[in-house]
């Protein structure tokens, strides 16, 4: 048996350890993001779809028209979580939910805490608060909050 | 369409924990068994494709080193799709309809249990607006399940009943890993996991592997003299954005029963890959197949390999229709969240 001290040893990252582009749409959704702005694409017919999408899946047209939609939505659905995970972004009891923004027609996924299972139901509204520092990515809205 | 046939299918034992068996020892006893029933070796096979994922592994490439189950010298045409092995049958289908293959073994495996699934699947999903988030598997099939009770489309009691009756039906199934009967009240009493959805209304953490054997017409009879074929076969996806998709219903799978022509067929028995309790009565009501046996296996609940299960919605059909005075049955296989992506398989027996 050789010694422990023997043993060759190599560190192992498991990762996507390099960069890429989100690419055009995208890209400007995560940069109004930074400024506390949330985006959707605007398609011809009229539908606006939030978080950004690049295309209408329906009718696969290009989405280029960008507005600001938000920060206040409603929610369209939800599933509550009251013993988070250990990869849970929120250590206190919260929901994952569906939030249609205020100007889209689509919902974007996102979580709602500071609130009890009972207070919240389909069609409650609620407002996107802010992470402390923005870094461009979909957690910069740090969670969804009822409005008062 | 040349007309192709199932002509084997085996599974192994479902598995809380596989422990030490690797995945090339959970694959080769399937293979074999295959092999062994039907009299044949690798060297009657044309192509081989399997379905499994490396995020369960932690590794890139890992399932190649599944290909250690199989003989490969000789070298052999093969193939590997990142899905439920459901998606393998698929393209051995096509690769039969060029005219590449006659025959295909199928294989999927799946080990859940060394890693912590709920975590992974996050993983799997939009790396730009929804993995940052790490939303586990249950809380996004909850997201569905809320939609259909609030629109009264399904009921609490369904869910129940599907849960009760899934145990009832894993007697059916020497495979299957849950075999506890539960009454009402377990089932109340029981923890919500991301209400609505508690512990019971999941499928369990799984480990196995399942193998399955196609054949063109002209070879299935010298396999079998009792093919099952396959009449019809269809799969759509849904938008990866889960917030524009209408989760009250499913528009692609409707395209895919006008595709198979269900108006004018009727079915005996089906087999759905509906892993959570909400799915089925959902399904049920979506496919036309209230008045039918459904999910005589037990289904996902009782037992729900990764890359498997809907592979085995497929052989538990075959064994259906094959052990019984059926003629038409239906599998159904499903990937991503919320029902996104579907497979409906028309299987039929010639009596």
């Amino acid at each position: 048996m050789s010694d422990s001290k023997d043993l060759l040893r190599a560190p192992f990252e498991l990762a996507y350890n390099y960069k890429r582009s989100s690419g055009p749409v995208m890209s400007k959704f995560f940069e109004a993001l930074g400024h506390q702005k949330i985006l959707g694409t605007k398609s011809s017919a009229g539908k606006v779809f939030s978080p950004a999408a690049e295309f209408d899946p329906e009718t696969n047209e290009p989405l280029k028209e960008m507005i600001e939609v938000g920060p206040g939505g409603v929610v369209e659905s939800f599933s509550w979580i009251e013993d988070p995970k250990h990869h849970h972004l929120i250590k206190e009891p919260f929901a994952f939910a569906l939030i249609k923004l205020d100007g889209a027609d689509t919902s974007m996924l996102h979580m709602v805490t500071q609130c009890n299972e009972a207070d919240l139901r389909i069609g409650s509204r609620v407002k996107a608060n802010w992470s402390e520092i923005q870094e461009q990515r979909i957690t910069d809205i740090k969670f969804f909050t009822l409005e008062q | 369409m040349k007309k192709v046939a199932i002509v084997g299918y085996a599974q192994h034992p479902i598995l809380k924990n596989a422990g030490a068996l690797n995945e090339v020892e959970l694959i080769m006893p399937v293979v074999h068994q295959l092999f062994n029933d039907l009299g044949i070796s690798q060297k009657d096979i044309d192509f081989t494709c399997s379905g499994s994922c490396d995020y369960l592994q932690g590794a890139a490439f890992a399932f190649v080193e599944g290909l250690s189950a199989i003989q490969t010298h000789p070298p052999i045409k093969e193939s590997h799709v990142e899905m439920d092995a459901a998606w393998a049958m698929y393209e051995s289908m096509l690769k039969i309809q060029m005219g590449d293959a006659e025959t295909a073994l199928i294989y999927g495996f799946g080990k859940s249990s060394p890693g912590d699934l709920d975590a992974i699947i996050s993983l799997q999903m939009d790396p730009y607006y929804i993995s940052p988030l790490w939303p586990d598997r249950v809380s996004l099939a909850a997201l569905q399940a809320r939609v259909l009770l609030d629109q009264n489309i399904i009921t609490p009691e369904q869910m129940l009943a599907t849960v009760i009756e899934a145990r009832a039906n894993s007697k059916n199934n020497k495979n299957a890993l849950i075999t506890d009967l539960i009454d009402e009240s377990n089932y109340l009493n029981n923890a919500m996991v991301s209400s609505p959805l508690n512990q019971l209304d999941c499928p369990p953490i799984s480990d196995g592997s399942s193998a399955m054997i196609i054949a063109s017409e002209e070879k299935a009879y010298e396999f079998t003299d009792h093919p099952i074929w396959i009449e019809g076969i269809d799969h759509r996806i849904e938008s990866s954005n889960l917030g524009s998709r209408n989760l009250a219903t499913s528009k692609t799978l409707q395209a895919s029963m006008n595709q198979l022509n269900f108006k004018n067929i009727k079915f005996d028995v089906a087999e759905l890959h509906t892993q959570f309790s909400h799915e089925l009565p959902f399904l049920k009501s979506l496919l036309n197949l209230q008045d039918i046996p459904v999910n005589l296996s037990g289904g996902p609940l009782v037992g729900n390999v990764m890359m498997c299960a809907g592979l085995d919605a497929i052989g538990k059909t075959y064994e259906a229709l094959k052990e019984n005075q059926f003629t038409h049955g239906l599998a159904h296989a499903t990937s991503g969240p919320c029902l996104q992506h579907n497979m409906l398989v028309h299987l039929e027996a010639q009596k």
